[in-house]
């Protein structure tokens, strides 16, 4: 028999999915704790050898793993406008499967320079300016970034016409610098991939060995990207398909974690509402949005506070001050929790579902009615995702659920809150296998064949 | 290396719009169009843009000049203050131009010239102004061609 073996060294678990690559089938799945402070092989091990009790003994031709281990791709980003470059800049990020610090605006300051040093980024996103427009910025910044006393790579992806200039600065301070097109070319234009593939060599050259995971190169073909990146290549190829196989169309993915929800869309969302004006940045086909206070274990206290607990305790049907308790318990992520606890099964559901209807609530569009001399007219901010058909749910808080669709309810249009572009009629799927890191690993190298066992093992449910 | 040659001289850059809660769109359309056809570089931010867009959008394009339109006849409102906060954000030599029917009724022009000009305006046009005297104004005051 053979395989290929699909890894995510993710910050809690290690994961491994078994691809039969002739029957287009997912032979098993299995996970076990993450080692990174030890030798992370050993997780990796331990999960394998629960996966051979499942699928036999499988010879793997191609080993194939993503990292969010040791803190995952960690990205600090500068623009010049907070709604423009900045914006852009951080949207990059995200789509590079980054998980951002912080994104600063205008001139970087001496606290912002400080603040840089003590949160020791993986690497710096240096973007300003159209090409051809402001170079102050840009110039400053990078003066900044060349003072702070500490090794990090940066990327610049701003103004072209100080490039040069920009990268001899950085250069001279001792850091790695690539110069790559701009993130934001002509005014409200987005062109992510160069600064992409800029930060993605970077994560396979330097980033994976500065964590200490060249260890494992030897035991696979190699981490190849960062897991939120693959997650985000299998929603692409699933969405628009291949030359061979067709894709599903718009979708919109909730992936809820313990620490974060991310959200991902992939639709053009135009305006659904005739005649509404497009406002503030064009957002992306491929868009990714991460919230780092919405999750169901670390987050759970961040997450109970953007809500209060009286609506916790509602959706959980438990009163407070036990719900409050169980939030202390299970917010420590070294804490082991019994799986068949129905007090824990409660309080998940009911954090799953505030996480996806916060998460998915910034994530969409706005539109705004506004009055006119002429009477009311639309003002649409960010994508339209009202005409969505499909979203799926992954992430063991929703895969585990007592009720995943309840969950993806959440990510549904609310008539009580008309001016947020959900989706209105989706059909509900559900990651229940856990393979959509595995997919966007497995369409590197099996496009077609990725996209197929996705349709086939995404199952809709009501 | 010679960084002379990268020196390219660079177009002229416009920020356009019609400002406030004004939604016609026909001549602002014609204005890109006209000025494009004399190698003039315009970000166009199309009906209902804000005093914030324009300068957000002229900072981040350093553009030489921000021209407006208003045709509904609530411009003066529409325009307060923006020569101020384009101060504020740093914009201090950006030119203002506007045109279009500034104000409802009957008021001879030179005096809403005037109340325009004392708001910080560099140029200030009466309905019906043709683009090409904008552009001729823009290359005189940024000194080309
Ligand atoms: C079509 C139209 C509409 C359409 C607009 C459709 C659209 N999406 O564009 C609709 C029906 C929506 C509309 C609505 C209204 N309209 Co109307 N509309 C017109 C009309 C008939 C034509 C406008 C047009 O497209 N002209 C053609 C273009 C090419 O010319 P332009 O816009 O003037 O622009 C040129 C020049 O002015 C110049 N220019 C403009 N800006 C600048 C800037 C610089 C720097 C320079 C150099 C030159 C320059 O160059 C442009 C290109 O050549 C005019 C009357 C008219 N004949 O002008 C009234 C007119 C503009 N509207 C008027 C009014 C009052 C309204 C309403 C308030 C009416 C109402 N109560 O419903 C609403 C307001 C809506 C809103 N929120 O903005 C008045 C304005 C009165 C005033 N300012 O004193 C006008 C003048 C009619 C009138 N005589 O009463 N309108």
């Amino acid at each position: 028999m053979e395989g290929i073996l699909l890894i995510d060294f993710g910050s809690t678990y290690t994961k491994v999915t078994a691809v039969d690559i002739d029957n287009e089938s997912i032979m098993g799945t299995a996970k076990a704790l993450t080692t990174v402070e030890t030798d992370i092989s050993e997780g990796l091990e331990n999960a394998l050898k629960i996966l051979q009790s499942k699928t036999g003994k499988v010879e793997y031709n191609i080993k194939l793993a993503c990292s969010s281990a040791a803190g995952g791709l960690r990205m600090t980003a500068s623009g010049l406008v907070p709604e423009l470059t900045s914006k852009a800049a951080k949207m990059a990020a995200l789509s590079a499967g980054a998980k951002v610090i912080k994104v600063y605006s205008y001139e970087l300051t001496l606290e912002d320079a400080e603040e840089i040093y003590s949160t020791k980024p993986d690497l710096f996103l240096l973007t300003g300016g159209t090409d051809g427009g402001n170079k102050k910025v840009l110039l400053h910044n990078a003066k900044v970034l060349a003072g702070i006393d500490l090794d990090f790579p940066v990327v610049m992806a701003g103004n072209k016409s100080v490039g040069l200039e920009v990268a001899g600065i950085i250069f001279e301070s001792g850091k790695e610098v690539t110069v790559c097109s701009n993130v934001m070319p002509e005014f409200n234009e987005l062109n992510f991939d160069p600064a992409r593939n800029a930060i993605r060599n970077i994560f396979l050259r330097r980033i994976i060995k500065a964590k200490g995971l060249t260890r494992i190169q030897s035991l696979v073909e190699g981490i190849i990207m960062p897991t939120p990146k693959a997650v985000l290549n299998a929603a692409q190829y699933l969405s628009a398909g291949t030359k061979k196989e067709k894709g599903i169309g718009d979708i919109l993915i909730v992936d809820v974690g313990g620490a974060t929800t991310d959200v991902h869309s992939l639709s053009k969302g135009e305006p659904s509402i005739k005649g509404a004006i497009l406002k503030g940045l064009r957002e992306p086909f491929a868009k990714r949005t991460v919230e780092g206070d919405l999750g169901v274990r670390y987050s759970a206290p961040s997450l109970v506070e953007a809500v209060g607990v009286e609506t916790v305790s509602e959706k959980a049907k438990m009163d407070t001050s036990r719900l409050e308790k169980y939030i202390e318990l299970i917010k420590n992520p070294a804490q082991l929790l019994p799986d068949k606890n129905q007090d824990i099964k409660d309080i998940d559901y009911a954090l799953a579902c505030i996480a996806v209807k916060i998460a998915v609530k910034r994530h969409a569009g706005k539109i705004e009615s506004r009055w006119t001399p002429a009477g009311v007219t639309f003002l649409q901010t960010g994508k339209d995702l009202t005409t969505i058909s499909k979203i799926i749910g992954t992430g063991g808080p929703v895969i585990n659920s007592k009720n995943a669709a309840g969950v993806l309810k959440e990510a549904v249009f609310d008539n009580g809150e008309p001016m947020c572009l959900k989706p209105k009629e989706p059909e509900f799927l559900l990651d229940e296998k856990y393979i959509l890191y595995a997919m966007g690993l497995l369409c590197e190298f099996y496009p077609d064949t990725a996209v197929r066992i996705m349709k086939k093992n995404l199952k809709s449910i009501v | 290396m010679n960084c002379e040659v990268l020196n390219v001289s660079r177009k002229i850059t416009v920020v356009m719009g019609v400002i406030g809660a004004d939604v016609h769109a026909v001549g602002n359309r014609i204005l890109q169009y006209a000025f494009e056809q004399e190698e003039i570089k315009v970000v166009n931010l199309g009906v209902m843009v804000t005093q914030e867009e324009f300068i957000k959008a002229a900072l981040e394009t350093d553009s030489d000049a921000i021209i407006m339109s208003s045709l509904y006849g609530h411009g003066e409102i529409d325009c307060r203050g923006l020569r101020e906060k384009c101060e504020e954000a740093g914009l201090e030599n950006i030119l203002l131009y506007i045109g279009g029917n500034l104000v409802v009724g009957k008021t001879p022009f030179s005096e809403i010239e005037q109340k325009f000009k004392k708001m910080g305006f560099n140029r200030v046009y009466p309905p019906g102004t043709p683009p090409e005297t904008g552009i001729k104004d823009l290359k005189k005051d940024l000194g080309v061609g």
